[in-house]
């Protein structure tokens, strides 16, 4: 009786301030769904911190001002027609590139990397422009492309990715050198790279790991493999932060020791535990559940993501929409594979979840990106 | 077609990117099926590990250690107390590199270099998780130096603890003792489990004898703790499995130690290298327990530098010898009380009996002469007058006609040959020769002979006997007691730390020293008098004291302290100078103090340790008003809860 008298009017209010939102979102060429689930994944991320940072409200505080900082970024990208940035790319990539020469010649020296520009007001990363700024650069070079790519454009955007990454690597800041390649690499196989190129630069690769090992890694990059390998080697100095994720995951069991009740990431056992190793934090105070719930609603983005690129009316937007999707997908394997054991340690934070703005406003942007390719996309087929 | 002139084929290229994103996804499912296997591994399969591995990382069980029980004399005024200090402590396991860090505390100041290999070892005693302490007592500046610079120092923590204080420096310390820091014997004498968090142990006198009562329980907290192995107090984490046991304090010790009595000993004697020891003789308790010069303790709870210790142990006074307890010295005159007693005892001698003194005494048909200190002699001499002037060729005779063996079994019922047994460690023997004693003590036949001469010097206490302070005083108590002797003892009650309540503790009696006729007593008694009235050797005793004092004077040839060390030449002369000696009690007729004072080079017994046995008495008889003028005390600081007798 009572749900057919208030059913209709309820109803038909929830629908109007449905419709409302919806017509605001479109104005805003916001994409609800991605926006949601992106929300989601930062929600989860707060919450964590809260209790992996012990409580200091002061870093929940700064951290959520990040989280609305990156959401102005967002809508700020998502404005931007594709179009422009098609246009832009190159630029953007150029300005990346200067950046990070100004780095290599005058960068702030932090932690025993040179990875800060100090522009006076702001100190930040270049390099994190270059996550998006190579993918980008790659998809805007492909665009004009016959695809699959020949092998002379594979060269060029071979060289796009690299100039970057080894500047980057220079630094040296392996982590985020790996996502950079990983966005232009990820370019290269979305837009369709032959078989025989992939198992030839698989042959390559596999060449160029001895090389590698003994002439670009730095000592403590060797020794976090190696560690990696054997982390009993060296419970309390390189080996430490594995075996103390992996103690804080395991004894988290099922369903956790409950919100701030990790006594691994209280007790501050666990190093880095509100940046780098805060998955450990989920896994030890939420347990597996938790760990399936973050996965579950990354995959949400993913999905969503995945979605908007096949959705892609043009080379650009749909190679760039693919390979920032996945990017973002390899950054979560990543550090939590990371953080679990299942791959060495690098300094690859948690996306949406770890401390810090920087991969946050980047990332916030290349969903901005996403959002702006998925609500211009004309109705009809060209 | 050839690659070159292709043209861009929308369609084809969407549905290849189509493929290419449905391959993407399978490998992410992939891949987040690996994530999952693994974390899978981590936390079903291999739980009750992780969960065991975590649970021992967070909780450290962190030693309390106990308050040590206070001294307090016999009125409660405190001789040593506990203080806070902050100590330097070094615990093994948090260490990465102990010889490192100690290099390190070295080159910052905080640790002298010539600590190191000590400290080193004292580490090395101690269980991986004990802490041990580096430094005792830092100072201000010290702890600021090392704040700066802690995170160099894992494993090395500033904590504060209770330290020992004894307010009245080295007043009373020989009978104290101190405390200093446990050593690596120390791990061999107690239960190294029961001293986690301890670091100061009684290394001599009654904090050394009475370390178990002193002691307490330690107790014990569990922390949380980070990795780092510092202590964190968060509040978002529950904890309620927690445990702390609170440590119970030593029991506090009443001394039978007056301490103004101890300071005016203590002051009278000055710079001399003496000692004093008084007695009650109705129950054994010692007043005033003095080796002087004496030192101070606080040093010890604080930690000597190797220097310090050096200049205190190669000090030429021997400051660190207790003379009282471990200096054994002939006792000289002051045996002969103790002798003519015996001679009563045996009938050699009747009290009555005259013997004409001319300076010297022979064996008959014996051309070798034994000397009376009165070169002119004393003249005719009954016991009275021998005892009263110390009369040596009276004795001479008298001891000759008792007998070695006779006098032997004698005297050791006051205790002479022996330990009096007090309550404190490192009591050394005295010595009264006798014939099966000789046989024994040497190895050549030849010299395994008892002499006559022998004898008879053993009745002016001379040649092989032996006594300390201690054991003097006891004989004169036991003597004043007429036969009644106490184990002399330094603490009378103990105060429960638990209760609260006061134990006292019963004196203990000895067997009586039996003589025939009670008279005997007396005839000894008057004598003793007599020394300290004109007439006698020690007239200033007596002089103008409104209590009646019985005493005798002694001198005694250098023998014992120092014998064997090499003396500064200018000095020689002045240590090879005779020991003063004076045994008294007071009042003669209700004895409430016995004393035995020993000046070492002090010559004369009636001139030198008369008048510091004559402070000590009107320190202790005469009302306090007219004492307090002199050694102000301070009210007692802890009234006991429970009864004391007084």
């Amino acid at each position: 009786m009572r749900t057919e008298i208030a059913g209709p009017g309820h109803s038909s209010r929830a629908q109007r301030t449905f419709t409302l939102t919806g017509r605001l979102l479109d104005a805003l060429h916001i994409d609800g769904p991605l926006l949601l689930s992106v929300l989601a994944v930062c929600a989860v991320g707060l919450i964590v911190l809260y209790s992996a940072a012990g409580e200091d409200v002061r870093i929940f505080l700064g951290q959520a001002a990040r989280v609305g900082l990156g959401l102005g970024v967002l809508t700020i990208v998502a404005q931007i027609p594709p179009r422009v940035m098609r246009i832009g790319a190159p630029f953007l990539y150029g300005l990346g590139l200067l950046l990070l020469i100004a780095v290599a010649l005058v960068g702030d020296v932090a932690m025993g990397a040179q990875r800060w520009l100090d522009l006076g007001f702001i100190r930040f990363q270049p390099s994190e422009i270059m996550k998006i700024a190579v993918p980008l650069c790659c998809a805007w070079y492909l665009h004009q492309r016959p695809l699959p790519p020949d092998f002379t454009t594979l060269v060029i955007v071979a060289l796009i990715v690299l100039v970057p990454t080894l500047l980057i690597a220079e630094q040296p800041d392996l982590g985020t050198a790996l996502l950079v390649t990983a966005g232009g690499g990820l370019v290269i196989l979305l837009a369709g790279l032959q078989l025989r190129y992939i198992l030839g630069l698989g042959a390559v690769i596999a060449a160029a790991i001895p090389v590698v090992w003994k002439f670009l890694l730095h000592d403590y990059q060797r020794q976090r493999v190696l560690t990696f390998l054997n982390p009993q080697n060296d419970p309390l100095g390189a080996g430490y932060h594995t075996i103390q994720s992996q103690i804080a995951i395991g004894s988290g069991g099922i369903f956790g020791k409950g919100f701030m009740n990790g006594s691994q990431a209280q007790l501050e056992f666990l190093p880095e535990r509100s940046t780098d190793f805060i998955f450990a934090v989920i896994g030890e105070e939420w347990g597996l559940v938790g760990c399936i719930v973050l996965m579950a609603l990354y995959l949400l983005v993913i999905g969503r993501g995945l979605y908007i690129a096949t959705q892609a009316q043009d080379s650009f937007t749909r190679l760039t929409a693919g390979s920032l999707t996945l990017l973002f997908s390899v950054y979560a394997f990543v550090n939590s594979g990371m953080v679990a054991g299942l791959l060495p340690v690098v300094g690859v934070p948690l996306p949406l979840v770890s401390y810090g703005g920087t991969s946050l406003v980047t990332l916030m942007a290349g969903f901005g990106i996403l959002m702006a390719v998925h609500s211009r996309r004309k109705l009809v087929s060209t | 077609m050839t690659r070159n002139s292709r043209l861009k084929d929308h369609h084809a290229e969407q549905r290849m990117f189509g493929r290419r994103v449905v391959a993407a996804s399978f490998v992410i499912m992939v891949l987040l099926g690996a994530l999952f296997a693994r974390l899978f591994y981590l936390q079903v399969v291999k739980y009750d590990y992780f969960s065991e591995l975590s649970q021992g990382n967070r909780i450290r069980i962190e030693p309390i250690p106990p308050p040590r029980g206070l001294l307090l004399d016999r009125a409660g005024e405190p001789l040593a107390l506990n203080r806070p200090a902050y100590q330097l402590e070094l615990t093994r396991e948090q260490t990465p590199d102990v010889d490192d860090t100690l290099a390190r505390l070295v080159a910052l100041g905080l640790l002298p270099a010539e600590d190191v290999v000590r400290t080193r070892r004292a580490i090395m005693a101690r269980r991986a998780f004990d802490a041990v302490p580096v430094r005792l007592q830092l100072a201000e500046e010290e702890l600021a130096r090392f704040a700066v610079h802690r995170p160099d120092f894992p494993g090395v923590e500033i904590r504060p603890r209770l330290t020992r204080l004894y307010p009245h420096a080295g007043v009373g310390v020989h009978a104290l003792g101190y405390v200093a820091a446990i050593s690596e014997q120390d791990q061999e004498r107690i239960d190294v489990s029961k001293y986690a968090g301890t670091t100061l142990i009684g290394k001599l006198g009654i904090e050394r004898n009475y370390e178990e009562l002193l002691h307490g329980e330690t107790g014990y907290q569990q922390l949380l703790v980070n990795a780092q192995g510092r202590r964190v107090d968060r509040v978002g984490v529950t904890a309620p499995d927690l445990q702390r046991k609170e440590p119970i304090a030593g029991n506090d010790l009443y001394l039978t130690i007056d301490h103004r009595l101890q300071q005016v000993a203590e002051t009278a004697l000055g710079t001399q290298r003496a000692a004093v020891v008084a007695i009650d003789p109705r129950n054994g308790d010692v007043l005033a327990f003095v080796s002087t010069p004496t030192f101070d303790p606080n040093g010890f709870a604080r930690g000597l530098t190797v220097p310090e210790y050096r200049a205190l142990a190669d000090n030429l006074d021997k400051p660190l010898i207790d003379r009282a307890l471990r200096g054994v010295y002939p006792p000289g005159s002051t045996i002969k009380p103790f002798v003519a007693l015996a001679a009563l005892q045996y009938g050699v001698m009747a009290a009555e009996d005259t013997h004409y003194c001319r300076g010297v005494w022979q064996f008959p048909n014996s051309s070798r002469k034994f000397r009376d200190w009165k070169k002119q002699g004393h003249g005719t001499v009954d016991m009275h007058k021998a005892i009263a002037q110390s009369c040596d060729t009276y004795f001479y005779g008298v001891s000759d006609k008792i007998g070695i063996d006779r006098l032997h079994d004698f005297l050791v019922r006051f205790g002479f040959n022996g330990k009096t047994g007090i309550d404190v460690l490192g009591e050394r023997s005295g010595l009264v020769p006798s014939q099966a004693w000789k046989k024994k003590a040497f190895k050549k036949k030849e010299l395994q002979v008892w002499f006559p001469g022998e004898t008879v010097i053993a009745g002016i206490g001379q040649g092989y006997m032996l006594t300390t302070p201690l054991q003097l005083a006891h004989a004169t108590a036991t003597l004043a007691m007429r036969g009644k002797g106490f184990q002399p003892r330094l603490v009378r009650a103990v105060r429960d730390s638990r209760t609260g309540a006061v134990a006292t503790l019963p004196p203990h009696p000895l067997p009586d020293v039996k003589v025939d006729d009670p008279r005997h007593w007396d005839t000894i008694i008057n004598g003793m008098i007599g020394v300290v009235n004109p007439g006698g050797t020690a007239v200033r005793v007596q002089a103008g004291a409104p209590y009646k004092v019985a005493g005798k004077t002694g001198t005694a040839q250098v023998f014992s302290i120092g014998q064997n060390e090499k003396y500064n030449e200018s000095q020689v002369s002045e240590r090879l100078r005779d020991h003063a000696l004076f045994i008294a009690f007071a009042p003669v007729d209700d004895p409430k103090i016995a004393i035995a004072v020993l000046v070492e080079n002090g010559r004369h017994g009636g001139s030198t340790a008369g008048p510091i046995a004559r402070a000590v008495f009107d320190a202790y008889l005469l009302p306090r008003e007219a004492a307090q003028a002199a050694v102000p005390t301070t009210p007692p600081a802890a009234p006991p809860a429970g009864g004391m007798d007084e």
